[in-house]
């Protein structure tokens, strides 16, 4: 240690410089966060996981976003949070001897849930396979050709709503759960972006927002669901979700409706007389990544 | 001695430390300035990265971890391999490694915050960071293998805070440490070294949809290959300390150490040789991110480089220290232990994260590189650590040595006190 000398009023008065430079270069340094900051309240910060909401605060949350939706989009929304129906499973199955891989479905997709318009974001990816083999390293995403082409078959992939989800298992918060009516959910609001079941999920279902989406006002979907199709905010995990703002009310998930093959059957799982039950039980079926053991509620079938 | 109450005497403790974490020499200076400056270019990427979001990253949704999460890994490892002095010392009863065995604490400190501040920067929502605070927010233990790692990895730092602080103060007020404060949690830290390192590696090799993580052998080679990183870097280290402070270190544990490095980094490439056979002879789908990583594969070569790199690194450094001559030496010890280090590094980071993504789960190869924004925030990140660690040392040594200490704090007029001897 220095022992006490005349140079010592000196040094503090360098110390103190150094300081104040080092403060300033930090203030300077963290600049960029105030256009951060500007978009974060209290309220939001403070909000409690979806499961813990009632339903004045949910009340509250929603309006907030709604709001916040004008403010920053320019679009006056409607968000909902419809609940799972008593006695509803739902279930989904994908004829590939029929899907021509027009990539409708991932158009679709992109409209109904309000993703980036810059990325052309969808929950679907269609792989391009070769007839003869079921090896997805052969594959191809980026085709850009008349379709269908000779020698191909397509086989559309999206989340598989898994009974035994990685993706739920991995994340640190809680903030993806699997719903009673077999559909996985992400509350935006409290996913933290660690991305974990991103790497956990084996079909390359979820989705991050690298950036706050960009979407024109009037092309965004008015008709939105708290845990499905609302803007997502930066930061957060999103994936699909079978559309559960549109089939809690009965209606048909939009990439089902875009199909102009029919080669997509949804419907309820616990009810004998619907669709995907005549499917599954008459069809030849099989499950994508099956030895894995998700057991997902997603189906591929053939007609032969 | 003193009798004096904890609550006088512990303020005082902090106060002397603070001061003395902000007085030095030129060179000290010099080095914090240095370390400032990169820190701080580190945050200003990050305050960038957090208002515009993650897109600056070179990340996407094929490839959703990089370079911070790389960084991170090895951390764990750096932070756990310096448990390689508190085994000897403590289950072997080395002296000379006894002397020294707060440096490998302190570094485990330093390391630790390193791998914290590395999981920050990755979060997409770091203003959330209270909902996985146990009992605070929904804290999904113990299904998610990463709220083990939040238990392992603060616990680690908790114990390493406790065993430092507590053996400086006793220094300090001229106190002989009481072993049941500090020899159980001792020997606790050693377990718990092991368990950060297998946990991180579980993160990984939980996960049924990566075949290249989803192998046994991971969390073994983590631990191995921490013991390559831990020791190298404390090796250079105490050499460091010995020449910028007045604190004695002996050739003891460098002696020590460097024993150790010669079995871990052959039993690194070891097991790395198996993981190679594993995959290759199988071949197939096992095959396809080890044929990306080591050979490239759909015309996509970008991290070839980066494993041969660390293969010859590691290859070096396993001949440079089996060389006789690498035991007189130090020169050539170090460049031994400098090129461990980098080669784990490697291989624990780029060229264990990365390959997991590549191919994605439907087999696409979409590559990553990391961005100017991402290395800026990594080496900000490091120079931290970097600050931690000089910082810790610069005030913990002198008390060990006893040019810091109470008594010699109430008596300046007394001139130097006679020097006690190591315990």
């Amino acid at each position: 240690m220095s022992e006490p000398t005349e140079k010592q009023p000196r040094r503090v008065h360098l110390k103190v410089l150094g300081a104040t430079l080092g403060a300033s270069a930090f203030a300077y340094a963290m600049a960029p966060l105030r256009a951060w900051t500007k978009e974060l309240s209290v309220d939001a910060f403070l909000q409690k996981h979806y499961k813990e909401l009632t339903k004045e605060e949910m009340t509250k949350v929603i309006a907030r976003l709604e709001a916040d939706t004008k403010r920053d989009y320019g679009a006056d929304v409607t968000i909902k949070d419809p609940k799972p129906r008593a006695g509803v499973e739902f279930g989904y199955a994908l004829n590939l001897s029929v899907c021509i891989g027009c990539r409708k479905c991932a158009e679709a997709c992109h409209h109904e849930n309000n993703h980036d318009r810059a990325t052309n974001n969808s929950y679907i990816r269609v792989l391009e396979m070769e007839q003869g083999s079921f090896d997805m390293e052969r594959g191809n995403v980026q085709y850009d050709h008349a379709v269908p082409a000779p020698g191909k078959f397509y086989m559309p992939v999206q989340c598989h709503q898994c009974d035994n989800a990685p993706c739920t298992k991995v994340c640190p918060v809680q903030a993806t759960w699997k719903e009673p009516d077999g559909i996985v959910v992400v509350d935006y609001n409290w996913c933290i972006g660690c991305r974990y079941c991103e790497a956990a999920c084996p079909y390359h279902a979820r989705r991050f927002n690298w950036t706050k989406p960009e979407i024109p006002k009037e092309e965004i979907n008015p008709d939105q669901g708290y845990l499905s199709n609302r803007i997502r905010p930066q930061g957060v995990v999103e994936k699909c979700t079978f559309c559960l703002h549109r089939t809690r009310e009965g209606k048909l998930p939009a990439c089902l409706e875009a199909c102009p093959t029919g080669a997509r059957v949804f419907g309820n799982l616990l009810d004998p007389d619907s669709e995907i039950r005549w499917v599954l039980e008459h069809k030849r079926v099989f499950i994508l990544k099956e030895e894995l053991g998700t057991k997902p509620r997603f189906f591929y079938f053939f007609d032969v | 001695m003193n009798q004096r109450s904890h609550a006088v005497t512990y303020p005082r403790f902090i106060y002397r430390l603070l001061a003395g974490a902000f007085d030095g020499g030129w060179r000290f200076y010099l080095w914090m300035t240095i370390l400032t400056a990169i820190a701080l270019v580190g945050a200003n990427a990050w305050a960038h990265q957090l208002a515009r979001g993650m897109q600056i990253t070179g990340m996407s949704d094929h490839v959703s971890w990089g370079l911070y999460i790389a960084n991170f890994t090895f951390g764990v490892g750096l932070a756990a391999g310096a448990v390689m002095m508190v085994i000897p010392a403590y289950l072997y009863d080395d002296h000379d490694m006894h002397n020294v065995v707060l440096v490998g604490e302190i570094l485990a400190i330093a390391a630790i915050s390193v791998c914290l501040g590395f999981i920050v920067v990755d979060l997409g929502r770091p203003d959330r960071f209270w909902h996985i605070i146990p009992a605070v927010g929904r804290f999904n233990w113990p299904v998610s293998m990463l709220t083990w790692d939040v238990i392992v990895l603060n616990g680690y730092l908790l114990l390493n805070l406790h065993i430092t602080g507590y053996l400086i103060y006793s220094k300090f007020i001229g106190k002989k440490p009481s072993k049941r404060w500090y020899l159980p949690f001792v020997f606790l830290s050693i377990f718990w070294a092991i368990s950060i390192h297998t946990v991180t590696a579980f993160l990984y090799s939980g996960l049924g949809g990566r075949p290249f993580w989803n192998s046994a052998l991971l969390a073994p080679r983590f631990i191995a290959s921490a013991f390559v990183s831990g020791p190298a870097f404390v090796i250079v280290l105490l050499q460091i300390v010995r020449r910028a402070s007045t604190f004695r270190v002996g050739d003891g544990p460098i002696r020590t150490l460097s024993s150790v490095l010669r079995v871990t980094v052959l039993l690194n490439l070891f097991m790395l040789g198996s993981e190679v056979f594993t995959a290759f002879y199988t071949g197939g789908a096992h095959a396809t991110a080890a044929k990306y990583l080591f050979f490239g594969s759909h015309g996509r070569h970008a991290l070839v480089p980066w494993i041969w790199s660390a293969i010859a690194l590691n290859v070096l450094s396993a001949v440079l220290l089996h060389l006789p001559a690498a035991r007189n030496k130090l020169a050539l010890l170090d460049i031994a232990c400098l090129a461990a280090f980098a080669g784990v590094w490697i291989e624990k980071g780029m060229g264990l994260i990365i390959p997991g993504f590549v191919p994605s789960t439907l087999h696409e190869v979409v590559e990553y590189v990391p961005t100017l924004a991402e290395w800026k925030i990594t080496a900000g990140i490091w120079a931290f650590g970097f600050m931690v660690l000089t910082l810790a040392l610069k005030v913990a040594l002198p008390v060990l040595t006893g040019e810091l200490s109470l008594a010699k704090e109430e008596e300046p007029a007394e001139p130097e006190p006679v020097p006690e001897a190591a315990e």
